[in-house]
């Protein structure tokens, strides 16, 4: 795969609900080591997407190229494995569990979850287990909750449940990230703080970043190109200058009567 | 707060003080002719029910699968049990059942095996049979949504019940089978049996508490406990939901055939109507909310006290009692208990013993060490204000 090539590609994707089609004909590029921004107004069919491209929702039709491999209609799980993972934009984290499980549950292929390695072959387990560990302490360290390591996942406040979240997706060496609205309730010095952990992780690493986020000068700050879907399409893409100078992008945003009245 | 910490070892010893002091009061202080058998019998039970009780922990505590339907897994386990020790049915136009394989698996003769081979492979095929009803059971339902699957287990428990009352070839209708082998019988005195017995109980329940406590504490057990808490969750992790979901459920169910089968050991017979719903499944739903579900110890708690409960109330029947009272203890007992755990569900939810917080043994290990060598910084306040909407 070429340095910016397209390393997920949706093609004429269709999802309707009976009838509403939340994500009609929607065709769009996510090249590789960018943070693309997706933006749109409420019901545009943004999460729609995610849920289509992780696999929480199986596509009415088209198709989802990741790495230039189909990956429509395949389970949760197993576009988990080829390297995609996602937040959640109301946190769904694993309440009576402690935040430092929640991150150690997340690596995949671990000796230990088959059900007879445990009993069998104690030693393996343990050292991965060790392994497991420090990583989840590095994460927790980098997105700043290692304090609260220990305390369970439904003590901690949305902005830090929302970190939580990237934390969790950061558990298992992903290639693209889905981000399901990052910003939302994460106070503003800490917001500053998360933007440039992604452009580290984006530039530093590698990893390719696709955002829903309605904030519009996070998405200035941290993302390009942007991407709008209005009604299930997407209507336009470019930097985010471009963005906002397009006049589609207004109407969408603030109805017909905003270029009626100008 | 205060008064929290005391439920606990209040309930025990009340408990405990009634099951010891009613009988002998009743026999007249005769410790050691009745109330030390009858204090065998008493934690035999226990025992058995105990190792039920953690299959259902395994099962709802742990992977947060609703089975209402205990009563056919008690079952399957305690029948499989029955068949692969008994002889063959003598006189078939009286007694009939499939099976009977007791005198032909004692195929270890050097060994001398017969008082322990048929019993060790009767559990293992309770076991089995129990998992692979409950593997059969996830294909269509652990898909469903958790109301649904209640609703599956109860019927088949009930379907279940029904066939072994009617199908007098398979397990010889509602009269059930008798005369079960014991293990070990032989060699002792019948009257000091029980105690012997008591062993072995306690011996499958220690095995069945190890198990699971591996188990649970172990990444597999961290993929049910996630499971339990929320399957999107789970699977955007990267977790096959259903694969795992069908894992904890076979698992419980192979730990309740275990405990299904020392109930036949001890018993001696097994029929039908041990396994209505009222007994054999809400009964240890009873002693999984009650000692705390999502923690092994509060499951065998759960069992000792419920049991200890229903205990004392067959007791009380050999008091004076008046008579309208005497005639609706059953009732009275069954009221309590639903009261009971009406109670705890309203004033602690989590049981008398709630889950742990961290439960990983690996990880639990693995910060005694690193606080030995490196004590962590203090804990720091937290950097984040209240957030903002």
């Amino acid at each position: 795969m070429a340095e910016n090539g397209a390393l997920l590609r949706v093609e004429n994707l269709v999802k309707s609900f009976d009838g509403l089609r939340a994500v009609n004909n929607c065709t769009l590029e996510v090249r590789k080591g960018c943070l693309t921004g997706l933006i749109g107004p409420n019901g545009a069919g943004k999460t729609t997407l995610f849920n289509l491209i992780t696999g929480f929702l199986k596509p009415t039709s088209g198709r989802i190229h990741f790495n230039g491999e189909r990956i429509d209609g395949l389970p949760p799980h197993l576009t988990f494995r080829k390297g995609i993972v996602r937040t959640f934009q109301v946190p769904r984290e694993l309440k009576s569990m402690t935040v430092l499980e929640n991150l150690m549950l997340v690596p995949s292929d671990q000796a230990g979850e088959r059900i007879w390695n445990p009993w069998l072959f104690g030693f393996r387990v343990s050292r991965q287990e060790r392994q497991i560990y420090d990583k989840a302490l590095q994460i927790l360290e980098f997105v700043d909750l290692q304090h609260l390591r220990d305390e369970y996942a439904s003590s901690l406040s949305s902005g830090q449940k929302k970190l939580l979240e990237l934390a969790r997706t950061l558990m298992c060496d992903p290639q693209l990230i889905l981000l399901d609205e990052p910003g939302a309730g994460v106070n503003p010095a800490l917001m500053k703080r998360l933007v440039e952990r992604l452009e580290l992780l984006c530039h530093e690493l590698g990893i390719t970043f696709f955002v829903i986020e309605h904030d519009m000068d996070l998405i200035t700050r941290l993302c390009n190109p942007v991407i709008v879907m209005s009604n299930g399409e997407v209507i336009a893409e470019g930097s985010p200058e471009e963005i906002k100078g397009d006049e589609r992008v207004l109407e969408a945003y603030l109805g017909g009567q905003y270029l009626a009245g100008t | 707060m205060r008064l929290e910490r005391w439920i606990t070892p209040a309930a025990f010893a009340a408990v405990t003080l009634a099951v010891i002091i009613m009988p002998a009061e009743r026999s007249g202080w005769a410790f050691r002719d009745s109330v030390i058998p009858f204090l065998a019998s008493f934690a035999t039970t226990v025992a058995i029910f105990a190792v039920i009780s953690l299959g259902l922990n395994v099962q709802w505590g742990y992977t947060g699968v609703f089975n209402f339907g205990i009563a056919a897994f008690f079952m399957v386990g305690a029948y499989t049990a029955a068949i692969f020790t008994k002889p063959p049915p003598a006189q078939p136009e009286f007694v009939s059942y499939v099976g009977g394989f007791g005198d032909k698996l004692d195929f270890l003769p050097f060994l001398s095996s017969d008082q322990w081979l048929p019993f060790l492979i009767g559990t293992a095929a309770a076991a089995v049979m129990c998992g692979v009803l409950a593997f059969l059971l996830s294909i269509p339902t652990l898909r469903l949504r958790e109301d649904y699957l209640a609703i599956v287990t109860i019927g088949i428990a009930e379907l279940l019940r029904n066939v072994s009352i009617e199908e007098r070839g398979l397990v010889n209708s509602a009269r059930g089978l008798t005369g079960i082998p014991r293990p070990f019988h032989d060699f002792f005195d019948p009257g000091d049996y029980r105690f012997v017995y008591f062993g072995i109980a306690l011996g499958v329940l220690a095995l069945v508490y190890l198990a699971v406590e591996r188990g649970i504490r172990s990444p597999w057990g961290r993929v049910l406990r996630a499971l339990r808490e929320d399957e999107l969750t789970t699977a955007a992790s990267g977790k096959n939901v259903f694969a795992f979901k069908t894992q904890g459920f076979v698992f419980g169910a192979m730990i309740m055939g275990i405990g299904g089968s020392v109930f036949a050991y001890e018993r001696g017979s097994v029929s039908p109507d041990t396994f209505t719903h009222f007994f054999a499944t809400f009964i240890f739903w009873a002693m999984l909310i009650m000692g705390g579900s999502g923690n092994n110890k509060g499951a065998v708690l759960g069992a000792y006290i419920v049991w200890g409960l229903w205990i004392i109330s067959l007791q009380l029947l050999g008091y004076d009692l008046p008579q309208f009272l005497r005639s609706r203890i059953f009732f009275i007992r069954d009221f309590i208990l639903g009261a009971l755990i009406i109670a705890v569900l309203l004033l602690r939810p989590q049981g008398l013993l709630p889950e742990e917080r961290r439960v990983s043994i690996w990880l639990e290990r693995q910060l005694k060490r690193r606080r030995r060598l490196w004590p962590w910084p203090r804990r720091r306040e937290p950097t984040e204000a209240a957030p903002v909407d």
